[in-house]
């Protein structure tokens, strides 16, 4: 079975698209196969900097043969209606047409027509020039000549020349023949830029890999990143050293070269004077270096490993030597930033903060700062730490953003806070708290537990969500360019991880009033609760994603809604508690009778036009009732009272309990009595006792949110 | 390489850098312009960039162009920063095919040998907002060092460039420094000869460096330039009104194009100054990126109703 070799060559793919580019490729081309019927053997492809391939192994010559009858007009049909039919079914003449008698329509002339199936070739030619011509790339461009005609090819960098050939292993391939713009298919490709330039003639898969590697492109990037690894890991290991390792930067890296050469350089033992983050981000971000460790001590070595893309004739001397420049004059810069940001304290560059605009209409980063520090004080109580503290490290948590380190490096915000505050002899706590303040940064990120960082954390999430509320600039959709979204969840995560016992409602209504701004009470009012519900479908996102069942989280912030007052930290618990009791038989049996009555009352309650939440009549019931229902109304009011305290005691636990003592009564009530009594007034009556149970449930939780 | 004098030697002359790229690319079919005559931030606004960009007619050009970044002056104590620099500009349109294998060729003519360096091209894509500008290329770096920024230009003053071309800039200071191996700017040698004939990169420019820092972080006189920036944005529309055909003429053509766009260019780097000078707010600084944006952009459509713009071969 013929093979599919195609080969994309092109100047640097940049490294970050080129798997995606691989993937792209082969999904496109093997999708467009099967859609015509081509089923293939097996497909890989491959990316470099300089190309993109794909193999396609197991295709057919030729697709299948086609047998197709066409049915025609009637025999003795006017002479245009046969015509058509001539011309449609690629006829010379009506005697080529078979006639077919049916005893209903009579004779009726039908047409046998043979399609061989198309050479694969063929099919490719067609197929490929319209994936080439609209691929997927995230950003592409037009270059040379071509560039004026409309439809010019857009690719990510300029397409250089294009390999394709298709064949039997048996037999020579042939080349599948098409064009783009100016470019015709070949069977040629390149080697390296510098160490084997020039044509190279490929037949297929099995001779190009090979071919490429003889002239130094390693054509598989997992295999070029395995050779950085292990390379670099032995280089650190002959030096005693470990290799920080860093898999976001070996992809990356991998994309850099056809063929890796990792080298060794040293920068001087003063640098490592810099804390060792910063050595790390200087060395990764502008040279894409790895840096070392030492095995035993764990410390930064005054070592880096660069990834070449050259055998060089020197053994790689100048290269190495023209990184260490580079890394020196970097890490100067750096070293330069570290001492110059260590003379200014951080509460005297507060004032700078006032140029900085955080959101056009939300003012300056000294503002929102000013924001921060007043509810972390007002929430540090609730997180166990010092107000004041709380209040100093918020009042620094952002005045790292006008150093210099982190104008270079705005990754290292926090972090660097972090280091000037302890260098300037701020407790532990409020310098660790200018670092965490930003976590939880995503959902794997780890959260402050440090009573001053949750205290802050807590308020610099809670003021983002509650000034673009103000402003109205919420997500949507798709759309969340301030991550509002990652801010709810911190908020949650934060309160949840360290079992906080807040009342968002409060903390948002007042947290509000600093945001300066014409609004009604009913506005706030309102602004607060659709934010609060935006908190509530985070958490419930959350809740869902650990297992809570999405019916018992609508029982729960059914009635402990944040709106109303509820803490947080309440819901997955009551929702875990509120999952077992319907679990259990007497939740079962007491859901039953809950259902049953309120299905009644629904009936009921439609057919009269009006409700009957009134209490029931105990007189009428201790006169006139079965004793079922003097039972039940008796146990009614003894259950409302005590769900209700342990509610309010936050005994949820204990609630569902006292609910429980509902459900022999209600049991017997359904089986003895009749609701829809003769009586208007004693029917009446049991409907306001349906009624109370309904009221006395529901003021546990939210029941009808529990489908049957 | 040709047996030029030692002195002119690329590695060991500033000088001979320029000549040597110059030479190179006169060789490819260049023209050698001067430098353009007004303060800039970057070669890419010399006209013979910014406006020859646009439009159909073939151009090919390279020159040095002292740009000048107020805001990067270090008093002329940093070894690797200035508010003064040269960049080395190449155009080529449309870009040829080869247009890779010829920077690599240049780097060769300057003395980088590329079986001893490594040579790598980094995704870098450009974007001038104040020139209303985009295209994607790479930075070039050598042994790990970025050398040159390579763009294929796609947009240029808002329009589509049709047929794109390539642009070349090279960081002639960072990369005299590399070939030459000192570690200060002002350590480099600038004629390429020894002893007391030796002049350095730091005679020249040092005292500039400290006395342009001082001009454009303390003293740069702010409501001067503020009237500037106003008067040079008033010009440029009055110069492209004024440069306007007659109503009723039957000749479409745009007659002050250039002299518009040096408006431009002047307000470009008054904005620069008034950047340096810490005036603008951040809300401030993107309307007035805006403001230029929309004089280049003007002057952009006005090149293009110029000779030089393909009018006439339209």
């Amino acid at each position: 079975m013929p093979d599919l070799l195609l080969e994309l060559f092109s100047e640097e793919i940049p490294a970050r698209m080129q798997r995606r580019a691989a993937e792209d490729l082969q999904k496109l081309v093997t999708d467009a196969l099967v859609e015509r019927g081509f089923v293939y053997e097996g497909a890989k492809a491959y990316a470099t900097p300089r190309r993109l391939a794909l193999n396609v192994v197991g295709l057919p010559v030729k697709g299948q043969d086609v047998r197709e009858e066409k049915k025609g007009p009637r025999v003795g049909a006017p002479d245009a209606a046969v015509q058509g039919f001539l011309k449609s079914a690629g006829l010379s003449s009506i005697d080529q047409a078979t006639i077919v008698s049916d005893p209903k329509k009579g004779e009726f002339y039908v047409a046998l027509i043979e399609r061989p199936g198309r050479a694969t070739q063929d099919v490719l030619a067609e197929i490929l020039p319209a994936i080439i011509r609209s691929f997927p790339w995230p950003k592409s461009m037009r270059s040379g000549a071509s560039s004026v005609e409309p439809g010019a090819l857009r690719w990510v960098r300029p397409l250089t020349s294009i390999l394709c050939t298709f064949g039997p292993e048996t037999e020579e391939p042939e080349i599948v023949r098409f064009s783009i713009d100016e470019l015709a298919s070949g069977d040629i490709t390149q080697g390296h830029r510098f160490m084997a330039p020039g044509p190279i003639k490929v037949r297929r898969f099995d001779d190009y890999a090979p071919s490429l590697q003889r002239a130094r492109v390693i054509l598989d990037a997992d295999l070029r990143k395995d050779i950085i690894l292990h390379d670099a890991r032995d280089l650190a290991f002959a030096q005693g050293l470990e290799l920080v390792e860093d898999e976001g930067l070996l992809e990356e890296v991998a994309g850099l070269v056809e063929w890796p050469v990792v080298l060794m350089g040293t920068f001087d033992d003063s640098f490592l004077a810099i804390p060792p983050e910063v050595i790390r981000t200087t060395i990764r971000a502008n040279q894409k270096c790895f840096v070392l460790r030492d095995a035993s001590t764990g410390a930064l070595a005054n070592r880096f490993l660069l990834t070449s893309n050259l055998v060089a004739s020197d053994g790689g001397a100048t290269i190495v030597g023209g990184n260490e420049r580079v890394v020196r004059a970097r890490l100067s810069d750096a070293k330069f930033f570290w001492e110059t940001d260590q003379k200014v304290r951080l509460e005297d560059r507060l004032e700078k903060l006032k140029s900085i605009v955080f959101h056009e209409k939300l003012g300056t980063q000294y503002e929102r700062v000013e924001r921060i520090a007043a509810l972390a004080r007002e929430l540090a109580p609730l997180t166990g730490a010092d107000p004041d503290l709380a209040l100093r490290a918020a009042r620094l948590a952002k005045a790292d953003l006008v150093t210099e380190m982190v104008g270079e490096f705005p990754e290292l915000q926090g972090l660097m806070g972090r280091y000037y505050a302890t260098l300037q002899g701020e407790q532990p706590s409020v310098a660790a708290a200018i670092e965490e303040h930003y976590k939880p940064v995503g959902p794997s990120d780890t959260v402050p537990t440090d009573p001053v960082a949750v205290a802050v954390a807590l308020a610099d999430k809670i003021d983002i969500l509650t000034g673009f509320w103000a402003i109205d600039e919420k997500p949507t959709g798709s759309k969340d360019p301030y991550a509002l979204r990652r801010a709810a969840l911190g908020v949650i995560r934060l309160i949840l991880d360290n079992g906080l016992k807040i009342n968002l409602r409060q903390v948002v209504d007042g947290h509000l009033a600093r945001f300066a701004a014409n609004r009604s009470e009913t506005e706030n009012a309102f602004l607060v609760e659709n934010l609060l519900s935006f908190i509530e479908d985070r958490l419930t996102v959350l809740l869902k994603d650990q297992g809570a069942r999405h019916e018992l989280l609508g029982a729960i912030l059914g009635r402990y809604s944040l709106a109303a007052g509820s803490q947080l930290i309440v819901i997955p618990e009551r929702v875990d508690v509120l999952g077992r009791f319907l679990e259990s038989d007497e939740g079962k049996n007491l859901l039953a009778g809950y259902r049953r009555a309120v299905n009644i009352l629904r009936i009921e309650e439609k057919k009269d036009g009006r409700s009957y939440v009134e209490a029931p009549d105990a007189d009428l019931v201790r006169e006139h009732g079965q004793p079922e229902e003097k039972v039940l109304s008796e146990i009614l009011e003894t259950t409302a009272r005590h769900s209700r305290e342990h509610v309010m005691r936050g005994d949820f636990a204990g609630a569902m309990l006292a609910l429980s003592e509902l459900r022999p009564a209600v049991d017997a009530f359904f089986e003895t009595v009749t609701v829809n009594a003769d009586d208007n007034r004693i029917r009446q009556n049991r409907l306001r006792l349906l009624s109370a149970i309904r009221e006395t449930m529901h003021n546990v939780a939210d029941f009808s949110c529990i489908p049957g | 390489m040709t047996r030029e004098p030692a002195h002119m030697n690329p590695a060991r002359s500033f000088q001979g850098l320029i000549l040597t790229l110059q030479r190179f690319w006169a060789e490819q079919g260049c023209v050698i312009l001067q430098p353009y005559d007004m303060e800039m931030g970057a070669g890419t606004f010399h006209p013979a960039t910014t406006l020859r960009a646009l439009g159909p007619n073939p151009w090919r050009a390279a020159y040095a162009q002292p740009s000048r970044r107020p805001k990067d002056g270090r008093y002329g104590e940093n070894p690797n920063r200035l508010q003064h620099y040269y960049q080395f500009q190449v155009i080529l349109k449309p870009n040829p095919p080869d247009i890779q294998d010829l920077y690599v060729k240049s780097l060769e003519a300057i003395g980088i040998d590329t079986a001893l360096h490594d040579i790598r091209f980094v995704e870098d894509d450009w974007e001038s907002p104040t020139l209303g500008a985009w295209g994607l290329g790479w930075e070039c770096w050598c042994d790990g060092m970025e050398v040159s920024q390579f763009t294929y230009f796609q947009q240029v003053a808002g329009f589509e460039c049709a047929p794109v071309a390539g642009e070349l800039t090279y960081g002639l200071e960072r990369l005299a420094m590399y070939l030459q191996g000192v570690e200060s700017i002002y350590d480099l040698n600038f004629n390429g000869l020894d002893g007391d004939r030796k002049v350095t990169y730091g005679q020249i420019f040092k005292q500039a460096e400290q006395e342009f820092s001082r001009h454009n972080f303390e003293y740069a006189d702010t409501d001067m330039l503020f009237r500037h920036f106003r008067d040079a944005e008033a010009a440029c529309r009055k110069y492209l009104a004024d440069g306007e055909p007659e109503a009723g003429a039957n000749d479409n053509r745009h007659l002050m194009a250039l002299p518009a766009y040096d408006q431009a260019i002047k307000a470009s780097h008054v904005f620069n100054l008034l950047d340096a000078r810490g005036v603008i707010s951040v809300t401030e600084r993107q309307s007035y990126i805006l403001r230029v944006r929309e004089l280049a952009k003007a002057c952009g459509a006005a090149w293009l109703r110029t000779e030089g713009g393909g009018l006439a071969s339209a």
